[in-house]
């Protein structure tokens, strides 16, 4: 670390320290210790993960590992106990009402899908439409493709204007009497703009529409509360928000949960099972089949205690910076294209690009050969690529833990890039 | 200049493709997709008399898949379908790192496709063009 870089980062902590219990820390990361030249501008893909909730998740399977809800001893009451406080902090953090309305699945495509299979298939008819915003990531539009096309359905587009811009009026326009829900995401994964939600909701909820809410690239950025925005569900990945990969979770409605069929069959789902059918468990445990992950439930509750320790002011405010800085400075490259809005307080630490003349796979392996990690190809979100007329981008994607000196390193690489390919010599 | 990402063959095979173009007369034409990066380019040849006497590529790619697209056909107009289908094999030995030093010489400019072998997430990218040709040869699309 170079002397400038250190006091720059003396710098940050110092203000970030009046808002907040922790000082922002890129030494809470192991993976940096181990790849000290390693530049991570992936974490819209997944985030790295904080010594607390490794130590947390490895304490539960030393200490407390048992199989959960059914055991009849102490250490299963450990695990249990274990597992339905992770499920009351992820409450407390996206402020639902009750502990039922939380479900724990494997990522946010499951719950997209769980939505999908469940509320779908027992609510949308022959004539329905789903309106599924046009920038919406696969796992929030190949289930409700799949829904409709089972039902003969229609499903319609929302389309954005090329800074990412979805406007009240479009909405309106789109939605008719035969809609009865509209996916989009808070933060989508390309563009990294803020969808006003709180608004959407209403305009759907007045028209007799559902909404769903992708939470994906929102929910670890800033702060959410499903009452505040009256989303009928919301689904977010532990693994983008520095908890280990294989836990997500789907925020319901309880009236909606309660009124749904089960998604997958199993253990602890069931109250009463007969050869002849079967009664099912109350909520949420009626839509967790299966042994759950647990290990995985309690590294989410350590990344909440991280993320609150932080706060999100200074998150936010970290992370704005840093994309501003990161913005400014691509802007000034003429060949640079950023995808979206020409601000760059929209864009949420996402940054997706072109560079004219160099296919975005040649520059991903650049980036890679100066130890840069990001991202390059159409992000899974091929509609939205169709839409805008690319073929595919290049997205960097950065977190707090991120630093000047990491976004420095970034730009160094990006000036050389075109000329690494043979132009301009 | 020495700092070219790729090396010279390469980056010159990408910028300025001889082979890059449409061919309105061609009597095969195949697609070839990579479905995971959403590269395709389309294959054109031209073969009379158990000969390719000339093929082109269309379509959009990164910088491998179109010069290792440029390159293969450089090495196979003008040749049979079977020696086309060598060419490819000693191509596949090449990425797999199993091609001798004699065999390497024969895959001329092709040879400079070999560092592929160390960005194993690109191996899709150099065979593109190779895969669409033998599927070409083997009857698919037209």
């Amino acid at each position: 670390m170079t002397k400038r870089h250190s006091k720059e980062l003396m710098r940050v902590s110092e203000e970030v320290k009046t808002v907040s219990k922790k000082n922002i820390s890129k030494a809470d990361f192991p993976v940096f210790e181990k790849y000290k030249d390693l530049v991570y501008l992936d974490n819209s893909a997944t985030q790295q993960k904080p010594r607390q909730v490794l130590e947390r998740v490895e304490k539960y399977y030393r200490e407390e590992n048992a199989n959960p809800l059914r055991g009849l001893y102490d250490l299963s009451v450990k695990a249990t106990d274990a597992y339905e406080n992770s499920r009351e902090k992820v409450r407390e953090f996206i402020g639902a009402n009750t502990t039922k309305e939380i479900i724990f699945t494997r990522n946010a495509s499951e719950s997209l899908n769980l939505i999908a299979y469940s509320w779908g298939r027992a609510n949308i008819e022959s004539g329905d439409e789903i309106l599924v915003a046009i920038s919406e990531h696969h796992s929030d539009l190949l289930p409700w493709q799949l829904l409709a096309k089972e039902k003969g359905a229609e499903i319609k587009y929302l389309d954005c204007d090329k800074y990412g811009e979805y406007t009240a009026d479009d909405l309106k326009k789109a939605l008719t009497p035969k809609t009865k829900i509209f996916a989009i995401a808070q933060i989508s994964n390309v563009f990294g703009r803020v969808n006003p939600i709180k608004e959407f909701a209403k305009i759907c909820h007045d028209n007799g529409t559902l909404i769903v809410c992708d939470g994906a690239q929102s929910v670890p950025h800033i702060p959410v509360d499903v009452n505040d925005l009256d989303v009928d569900f919301l689904a977010f990945s532990g693994h983008k928000m520095l908890a280990p990969m294989g836990i997500g979770v789907l925020y319901g409605r309880e009236e909606l949960l309660e009124k749904m069929p089960p998604f997958l069959s199993g253990g602890e789902m069931i109250e009463y099972v007969t050869r002849e059918g079967a009664t099912y468990a109350e909520l949420p445990h009626k839509f967790e089949a299966g042994t759950v992950n647990v290990g995985g439930a309690v590294g989410l509750a350590a990344a909440i205690d991280y993320i609150n320790d932080l706060g999100f002011e200074a998150i936010e405010k970290r992370e704005n910076e840093l994309t501003e800085l990161a913005f400014n400075e691509m802007k000034k490259i003429p060949y640079v294209n950023i995808i979206g809005s020409e601000k760059a307080e929209d864009h949420h630490g996402i940054l997706t690009f072109t560079i004219e003349g160099v296919h975005p796979h040649d520059v991903a392996a650049i980036f890679d050969a100066d130890n840069i990690a990001i991202r390059a190809g159409h992000h899974c979100a091929q509609p939205l690529h169709q839409h805008l007329g690319v073929q595919s981008t290049t997205r960097m994607s950065l977190a707090f833990y991120n630093d000047e000196q990491d976004i420095k390193r970034f730009i160094e690489t990006l000036k050389t890039i075109r000329r690494r390919m043979g132009y301009d010599r | 200049m020495t700092d070219n990402f790729y090396g010279e063959v390469l980056a010159d095979h990408n910028l300025h493709p001889l082979h890059r173009h449409e061919l309105p007369c061609a009597t095969h034409v195949c697609k070839g997709l990579n479905p995971t990066c959403g590269d395709d380019i389309e294959l054109h040849l031209d073969i009379h008399d158990g000969v390719i006497t000339d093929g082109s590529f269309t379509g959009l790619g990164c910088a491998i898949s179109q010069a290792s697209a440029d390159i293969m056909l450089e090495l196979i107009i003008g040749k049979t379908p079977d020696e086309a289908r060598y060419y490819a094999s000693l191509f596949h030995k090449m990425i797999e790192g199993k091609i001798t030093d004699e065999e390497l010489e024969e895959l001329e400019e092709a040879g400079a496709l070999q560092n592929v072998l160390k960005m194993p997430a690109r191996v899709k990218c150099a065979m593109l063009s190779w895969n669409t040709m033998e599927k070409l040869l083997n009857g698919g699309d037209s």
